[in-house]
């Protein structure tokens, strides 16, 4: 998570006379020094200063395996034309719109989607836990292999494709290859993997809805489909936001399910995203310094986004938890 | 004492050799002063290589143990990467971090001009300047400003692969000679059930290849050279390129969903779908035997493989002889002791060429190797390649991974129908201008 927690425990000294007091401050420093010391020294190591350098990088013109040296040229120095760069090229647009793409149709089609099995599998029914099992299988799975399971299943005369044929359909598109469907193809995968964790979180969340208030509706005269929509969904209402939340981080990082599902030249014209066009252009194009600069981008375009969703969306879900600290 | 204190001092020393160790580790990145052949301190060479799967591996392990043999303080690491995690990730970051290995894969064009010009190679002219002269002009691509920083030890051409078999299904009696020809076959394989050719555009690089080669036929000698010294792509026939392969594409000569198949992985691959039989020709480099043979069910290369040069375009700008080709050399790191030269001149000796050729991995480089070659196929590679007037080294190579980046993208984009012949030579221009 991007905002600065407070580190200070909540717990005061109580009422002791004042010196001890300074002496169990000084022991109570030492401990959490001792403690987090460690995992901070860590945190700053591999994820503050890497943060920092890309910043750094982005401003120079840098070669593939540069050194300090290249650094200290002021003619490398190029303030921000690699933003510039980035911010008027079509390819990087066009990875953006892909990211938000993929965004919204998840919000709009895995999350309704995600509801309605899991007030199915909520009720009583026979075989619920094989179920439940079976879509949270996907999930389990790592992505890279996931990927390529689905990669091998799709080329033009494929698995997929030959079931397709034998049904009637004559003639199926290469669903990896044509980029008119390639993103698509990406997006119905990415739900078949993620759907089955929205699952779980909602059958969560339908747990801590009270038997009674449903109990009480139905005295009431409310029907099933009343039911649900004035009671059940509200107070699904926090884990609807949270799972959102996750779902739109998710969605502008995504990069192993297209890196290594689709072929780069198929990636390049309809699947870039920008991680993915991060790494092309960083690394596979000798490009650092522009590679930073869409890193930099990048990062601020997920904490924009993710603060104004905890600003607006999760206020009461998080009040007194991240965003203001100790209540 | 007893056997404790024995026990305890014995740990001691071994932790004060093992530190001695590293340090020494540390320091055998510099260059040793005085090492030497005759018999003086020992001298460890590490040797990074993209060999990975076939006859290669075994060759070079071969070499360096011989090698060892011949000079009894040298000790050589040899290590195969896979080609484009080592060219990509692994030689760059081992050069930035200022802990190279001695030996490596050395890419010619834009790359060795980078390693250059930042002090990252070992000048090799004064070193073994026979090895240089046995393999001729073939050098040129890995010499800077006169300087030679790398010696290939295969070199080759590039040309079409194609099933023998097909070709006399489809009737066509004769390989094509003349791009017309090319486009009856195509004609003609379509009407006899056969996809004509396969191409790995997955990869972006094998379809750019016939951009290359449009090129190739459509730019003068001079218009290539200054393009890759100046990256001047102002002549109209960068554009004329895209143009042709424009109207090749029209025939709809590739198979189905081309734009996602990749080169060289699996039986779906283009290569794969040649030596399958799934398809009848494949442009593609010299390489391309050895990948048909690991990609077929019995793991031999097909019988029925024949190999054509791309056909003269009657009427272009471009020097009919003039042919595309690449290779691959080493060099070795600024900092690598002297025995990394002789190392590298034994690797580039008549007798390990010869035995290079005669695993069938590629084209020697030592002009008195070639008769070994044993391959039908890689004689034909070896002729067309010592009938040419000019070998043009792939274009993505010559430009540098910037500029060849760009270019490629642009083609693949031309090919896939949403981008101009204008816009390929747009796009190389704004990445030269990049750097």
């Amino acid at each position: 998570m991007t905002s600065p927690t407070t580190v200070g425990p909540a717990v005061s000294a109580g009422p002791t006379p004042a010196p001890r007091k300074r002496r169990g401050d000084g022991r109570k420093w030492a401990e959490i020094a001792l403690f987090a010391g460690p995992a901070l020294i860590v945190f700053i190591g591999f994820v503050i200063v890497p943060v920092v350098l890309a910043a750094v990088y982005s401003f120079f013109n840098l070669p593939a395996g540069f050194r300090w040296e290249h650094l200290a040229d002021p003619e490398r120095f190029r303030g921000i034309d690699n933003y510039v760069r980035a911010l008027t090229t079509p390819e990087f647009l066009r990875a953006i719109g892909n990211n938000f793409t993929i965004l919204a149709l998840s919000l709009i089609i895995q999350g309704p989607l995600a509801i309605a099995i899991a007030l199915l599998l909520n009720r009583r029914l026979r075989g619920q836990s094989i179920f439940r099992l079976l879509i949270f299988v996907p999930y389990v799975l790592a992505e890279v292999i996931a990927g390529l399971a689905w990669k091998l299943l799709l080329p033009p005369n494929g698995g997929v494709n030959a079931i397709l044929r034998s049904l009637g359909w004559e003639n199926p598109p290469a669903w990896l290859a044509d980029p008119s469907v390639a993103l698509w193809t990406i997006f119905a995968i990415l739900t078949w993997k993620y759907l089955g964790f929205a699952i779980l979180i909602m059958l969560a969340g339908l747990q801590g809805v009270p038997e009674e208030l449903s109990e009480a509706a139905a005295i009431d005269g409310a029907g099933w489909w009343k039911t649900q929509w004035y009671i059940t969904l509200p107070l699904l209402g926090p884990t609807i936001r949270i799972w959102a939340f996750l779902s739109i981080i998710g969605s502008l990082q995504v990069f192993d399910m297209v890196w290594v599902t689709v072929a780069p030249s198929v990636r390049g014209i309809a699947t870039e995203t920008m991680a993915t066009y991060m790494i092309q252009q960083g690394q596979f194009a000798g490009q650092p310094g522009y590679g930073s600069a869409i890193a930099v981008i990048l990062f601020v375009i997920s904490l924009v986004v993710a603060l104004v969703y905890q600003r607006f969306a999760m206020r009461r879900d998080l009040a007194g938890a991240i965003t203001s600290g100790v209540r | 004492m007893n056997s404790r204190t024995t026990a305890r001092l014995a740990a001691v020393g071994a932790a004060a050799a093992v530190g001695a160790l590293a340090l020494a580790g540390c320091a055998g990145g510099s260059p040793s002063p005085s090492g030497s052949a005759d018999g003086g301190e020992q001298v460890t060479i590490t040797w990074w290589h993209n060999a990975t799967s076939g006859p290669m591996p075994e060759v070079w392990q071969e070499v360096a143990e011989e090698f060892m043999a011949a000079h009894p303080n040298v000790i050589v690491e040899q290590t195969g990467y896979q080609n484009e995690e080592l060219q990509r990730t692994l030689i760059p970051n081992a050069l930035a971090a200022g802990d190279p290995p001695d030996l490596f894969q050395v890419w010619p064009g834009g790359e060795i001009r980078d390693q250059v010009a930042n002090g990252y190679l070992m000048p090799l002219d004064d070193l073994i300047p026979d090895t240089i002269a046995s393999v001729g002009a073939t050098v040129g691509p890995w010499q800077v400003d006169g300087q030679t920083y790398g010696i290939p030890f295969t070199f080759g051409i590039e040309g079409f692969w194609y099933n023998t078999d097909h070709f006399a299904t489809a009737g066509i009696t004769e390989v094509p000679e003349t791009l017309d020809d090319l486009k009856d076959a195509v004609e003609k394989l379509r009407a006899a059930g056969i996809t004509p050719i396969a191409v790995g555009a997955g990869d972006r690089w094998p379809a750019a290849h016939w951009w290359y080669q449009f090129a190739l036929h459509s730019c003068s000698v001079e218009t290539l050279q200054e393009a890759a010294a100046t990256f001047n792509f102002d002549d109209p026939c960068w554009v004329d390129a895209g143009v042709q392969l424009q109207e090749f594409m029209a025939i709809n000569p590739f198979q189905e969903g081309f734009l996602g198949t990749p080169a060289q992985q699996g039986a779906g691959s283009s290569a794969g779908l040649v030596a399958n039989g799934q398809a009848a020709m494949e442009l593609m480099g010299h390489w391309n035997a050895g990948v048909m043979g690991g990609l077929t069910p019995d793991e031999t290369v097909p019988e029925f493989l024949g190999w054509f040069p791309f056909p003269s375009i009657p009427g272009s700008a471009g020097d009919p002889t003039a042919t595309l080709g690449g290779g691959d050399g080493f060099g070795c790191s600024a900092s690598a002791p002297p025995e990394c030269a002789e190392l590298l001149a034994y690797i580039m000796s008549e007798d390990v060429q010869k035995r290079f050729a005669a695993s069938g991995s590629g084209i020697p480089t030592v002009t008195s190797a070639v008769d070994s070659l044993e391959d039908p196929n890689l004689k034909l590679v070896a002729e067309g390649l010592a009938n040419s007037s000019y070998v043009q080294l792939w274009f993505d190579t010559e430009f540098g991974t910037t500029v060849g980046n760009a270019m490629n993208e642009g083609i693949i984009n031309l090919i896939s129908g949403s981008g101009t012949p204008e816009d390929v030579v747009q796009r190389m221009k704004d990445a030269a201008a990049t750097l």
